[in-house]
């Protein structure tokens, strides 16, 4: 089997990750699973700090000049803090360092969050509203799915007209 | 309110009121990061705009009210002595890392103490709500619904995919850090906490001593809380800590029923002897004063002692420390005289019992 990374090198290990009550199989090399953060290190603690040197030390410290060429660092557009900078802090800048370093963050929130890279819970009630609807009709319907699969009809005509109901609210807000 | 209210009473007036659990349990907290969505986090962002998100919650508000949390005081860090830091500090209404900041970092405070936002920390935003007691999805309903109120004025910076955005990436998603602060003297005595810690810390939980380092607190209190804040609902979170605490009050109330029938009087004389020195002593040094506190709760919990509240011992917890002995004594004290103060405040405490 090869590496679900990097595609190239033949997968050696593999991770049962739980996430969001989902078991998730991870089949990675040795170098993939270190640098995209699946495997922890108990025993360095919790010491994010270190936990990022490490990291960005194999991740990004790519030899430089080998081909001639120097790759110009990533910097946030609105705070300026720098890749290296950020790996040295070990804290953002601003908000939108999250989208400048984006790619480069999965790994990161991969061992800081046993395996996790993406939100689930509290959206902003006001300013994300419409987000915050749309998810719970989603959870919502994946909710009538499972009860109309076990034939529980009286309880599916209920979450069937919360669904209903929250259609039409935006709907109204729409127009 | 104002800043002298805060100082005047070691015990938040919340904290008088009974919790379930309260004989293991004594709050539960949540804790929410939250940023503005414009402006740099606090270790980036220019002196100007730290003022405006200062500014802005004076305005916004300074005096207002949201539901039980009343009249919101606002303090400004830069006009607190040292010492009052220090009491903000050991009272939980703002973290060591607040307390060393100057220029435009301050706290709102509400008049019964149970929500303090502190303003520019490493976040723009922390929100702290406390009940007494075993209540975390009490105090996570609370503090959602005191999130939606501060939101209707403020654009959070948030992200579909990463949650609420934060300083550090140990926060982000949920910004959330729930926790409770317990007291296990037993599971301590009998060392089988040490034994405990490293399968909690398994679940994605911290134990940590809250007035001390690792699985020596002194005193006995620790504190657990959730590690992860990313992939994982509040409610999951909350859910995943209640179940361990529950397991732990389990664990506790077995190894005090254990204590008691395997070396009793062993027991008792380590509660009087306390109790002796909490009523007698001269000199009492603070680890001194921890170790009495929790025997002397023990012994109130076991039906030992009878004449003394669990609310005096939660006082004399913040009273006998050092910067609220200096605050009381209205001086700086050499440890020395802050040793004989601390003795002859717990024998004034104690006496009032009788
Ligand atoms: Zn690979
Ligand atoms: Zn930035």
């Amino acid at each position: 089997m090869e590496c679900q990374e990097c595609h190239q090198r033949p997968a050696t290990l593999h991770f049962t990750q739980v996430i969001n009550g989902e078991k998730t199989e991870v089949y990675v090399c040795e170098v993939c699973a270190k640098e995209e953060g699946y495997m922890s290190y108990p025993e360095e603690g919790f010491s994010l700090h270190h936990l990022l040197s490490g990291l960005f030390d194999s991740a990004f410290e790519s030899p430089k000049g080998t081909l001639g060429q120097q790759k110009k660092e990533l910097q946030c557009p609105k705070c300026e803090m720098t890749l290296s900078e950020f790996r040295r802090a070990g804290k953002f800048g601003c908000p939108a360092c999250y989208e400048t370093f984006a790619d480069n963050l999965d790994p990161i929130f991969r061992r800081v969050h046993s395996g996790n890279t993406k939100h689930y819970g509290k959206i902003p009630a006001r300013a994300f509203g419409d987000m915050r609807v749309k998810k719970q009709v989603d959870a919502y319907k994946e909710e009538l799915q499972r009860l109309i699969k076990n034939e529980a009809f009286e309880e599916a005509a209920t979450v069937r007209d919360k669904i209903k109901e929250l259609e039409e609210e935006t709907r109204g807000e729409d127009t | 309110m104002t800043l002298q209210h805060f100082m005047k009473e070691a015990i938040s007036p919340w904290m008088r009121e009974n919790g379930p659990d309260n004989d293991i349990v004594l709050s539960s907290r949540i804790r929410l990061a939250r940023n503005f969505a414009q402006y740099s986090f606090p270790i980036l962002a220019n002196e100007a705009d730290l003022q405006h998100i200062s500014e802005f919650i004076r305005q916004e508000y300074e005096h207002q009210s949201f539901q039980d949390y009343h009249d919101f005081a606002f303090v400004p860090v830069k006009d607190l002595t040292p010492i009052e830091r220090r009491v903000l500090v050991e009272k939980h209404l703002i973290s060591p890392h607040l307390a060393e900041q100057d220029h435009a970092s301050a706290v709102l405070i509400s008049k019964n103490e149970q929500v303090s936002i502190m303003v520019n920390e490493e976040d723009h935003l922390r929100v702290q709500l406390y009940y007494p007691g075993f209540q975390l999805n009490k105090s996570l309903n609370k503090v959602f619904e005191l999130d939606d109120w501060l939101e209707g004025k403020i654009d959070y910076a948030f992200d579909e995919k990463r949650g609420y955005l934060t300083g550090c990436p140990t926060n982000v998603g949920t910004g959330m850090r729930a926790s409770v602060m317990m007291h296990l003297p037993a599971l301590a005595l009998t060392q089988r906490i040490s034994r405990m810690i490293p399968a909690i810390n398994q679940l994605g939980l911290v134990v940590r001593g809250v007035y001390g380092e690792g699985s020596q607190a002194t005193g006995n209190l620790f504190q657990i809380s959730n590690q992860i804040t990313l992939g994982k609902s509040e409610e999951d979170i909350v859910e995943d800590l209640q179940s361990v605490v529950r397991e732990l009050i389990e664990h506790e109330r077995t190894a005090r029923n254990h204590i008691m029938s395997q070396s009793q009087t062993r027991l008792e004389d380590r509660i009087y002897r306390s109790y002796g020195i909490m009523t007698c002593g001269r000199i009492i040094e603070s680890k001194e004063a921890a170790k009495c506190l929790s025997d002397v709760r023990l012994g109130i919990d076991l039906g030992m002692i009878e004449n003394v509240s669990r609310n005096i011992l939660n006082e004399l917890m913040v009273l006998t420390q050092p910067g609220f002995l200096q605050q009381y004594a209205k001086k700086t004290l050499t440890p020395h005289e802050r040793d004989v103060l601390r003795a002859s405040l717990i024998r004034e405490r104690m006496q009032l019992e009788n």
